[in-house]
């Protein structure tokens, strides 16, 4: 147990042993666990992206269903005026029918007295002349008392 | 268990297990079941790597994969712990080899002290060391190579004359210049020193105490003391066995973190 050549040859051995440790064991270990940590980063990020990125689907979901409910509201809203006015806008056309029908009524009924008047009067002014007739005891001459009698008619 | 005689055969015992399969002469000893067992023990580190290498799993790793996964961010978080972000590609790479390499090494220690040099002498090889981390060789061997890092990495942050003026104005300013120069030189030179020692000194320690468990029944025939010795031996065994598996960790764990800690210390510059 003294120191000998064989220290050399140790030390030789020592030198090879750690560039074949490095070779075969540190180097492509180390390098696969930094990779393994990226790719750990990564997705720990991606995740964390995802989360970011659900949130605001989130949020644009719940704003678009406010949105179509506030549509929707709007729209029952339009409806129901739209409905008030057809109402209304009914109601009006038929006060206007009732009262053309109503003022038709009327000037035919108005056009009816007239003519009944008219007969009326005719019927007074041959009943004036009958009488006429009769209280003269002859036969007036239509033809010559014509003016006379068209101006009874127009008095009566 | 080949020992005749129980007076001397313990010596001989303990000594036979304390000496290197080895050729050569003085400097030139050639330790060859050190190197065989720590470069055996480097090409199984290194095949399970590349095992595992092959078919690396990006989404849920299984089996070997997470267990040097684990090792390797405890190794990093130490390195960051130390450097704080600034540390070069070599460091992390450096100290996970340190770990796992003495972590193995150290391991050998639980195999049973006579199972393999039993092996061994049963194909005619002589003497057999199996735990490269008992020989002095090999711990020195890497706390040289963690020493010449710090060298160069002094000299690589501070810049040639940032290292001298370390050993210059060092631990007491600039009125002491001798002493700051001894004292720094002392402190640089035991770092690597003791970062071998230590690790040295604990595993041959721990098979010293494997060695002594094992001579309880050494060379034992039958006999009424044997009921004895031989439960004996068997909890001692059993429970150094359990403490060890905490102490090669725990070794392998220092040498590791001594290792960064030094080369931390070469990176930072000195603030007075």
């Amino acid at each position: 147990m003294s120191i000998t050549v064989t220290l050399i040859a140790q030390i030789i051995a020592f030198l090879v042993m750690i560039w074949l440790v490095n070779k075969y064991l540190w180097a492509p270990l180390s390098a696969l666990m930094e990779a393994r940590k990226q790719r750990i980063a990564e997705g720990l990020s991606a995740s964390e992206r995802g989360k970011h990125e659900l949130k605001l689907a989130q949020d644009r979901s719940s704003e678009i269903l406010k949105e179509a409910k506030d549509r929707a509201a709007e729209l029952v809203a339009q409806a129901n005026n739209r409905s008030n006015e057809i109402l209304e806008e009914a109601r009006n056309n038929a006060k206007a029918e009732a009262d053309r029908i109503v003022a038709a009524a009327k000037a035919e009924i108005d056009s009816e007295v007239n003519r009944a008047k008219e007969q009326l009067r005719r019927q007074v002014s041959e009943i004036a002349v009958a009488g006429a007739e009769r209280i003269l005891k002859r036969e007036v001459d239509a033809k010559a008392h014509e003016a006379v009698l068209a101006d009874l008619v127009a008095q009566i | 268990m080949a020992a005749e005689n129980s007076g001397g055969g313990s010596v001989a015992y303990i000594q036979h297990h304390l000496t290197n399969l080895s050729v050569g002469e003085g400097f030139w000893t050639l330790n060859i079941d050190t190197l065989f067992f720590s470069i055996l023990l480097g090409a199984f580190l290194v095949f399970l790597a590349a095992r595992v290498g092959r078919a690396l799993q990006t989404g849920a790793p299984g089996g070997m994969q997470n267990v040097f996964e684990a090792v390797l961010e405890f190794v990093d978080g130490q390195v960051k712990d130390s450097f704080g972000g600034k540390a070069t590609n070599l460091i992390a790479p450096l100290a996970l080899t340190v770990l796992l390499w003495v972590w193995l090494m150290n391991f050998m220690d639980l195999i049973p002290v006579d199972l393999l040099p039993a092996v061994a002498h049963g194909l005619g090889i002589e003497h057999l060391k199996i735990v490269p981390t008992t020989d002095l060789n090999t711990t020195m061997a890497m706390a040289l190579v963690v020493f010449a890092l710090t060298v160069f990495y002094n000299l690589k942050v501070k810049g040639v004359g940032g290292y001298i003026k370390m050993f210059l104005f060092h631990p007491f300013g600039k009125f002491f210049i001798p002493v700051n120069v001894v004292m720094t030189a002392i402190e640089e030179l035991a770092k690597p020193i003791s970062l071998g020692l230590r690790l040295f000194g604990n595993m041959f320690a721990g098979e010293l105490v494997f060695l002594l468990i094992a001579l309880l029944t050494l060379g034992a025939t039958f006999s009424a003391a044997l009921l004895i010795w031989f439960p004996l031996q068997v909890v001692l065994d059993l429970a150094w066995l359990i403490f060890h598996i905490l102490v090669i960790t725990l070794q392998a764990f220092i040498f590791m973190v001594l290792t960064i800690v030094y080369l931390g210390m070469a990176h930072t510059d000195i603030e007075h």
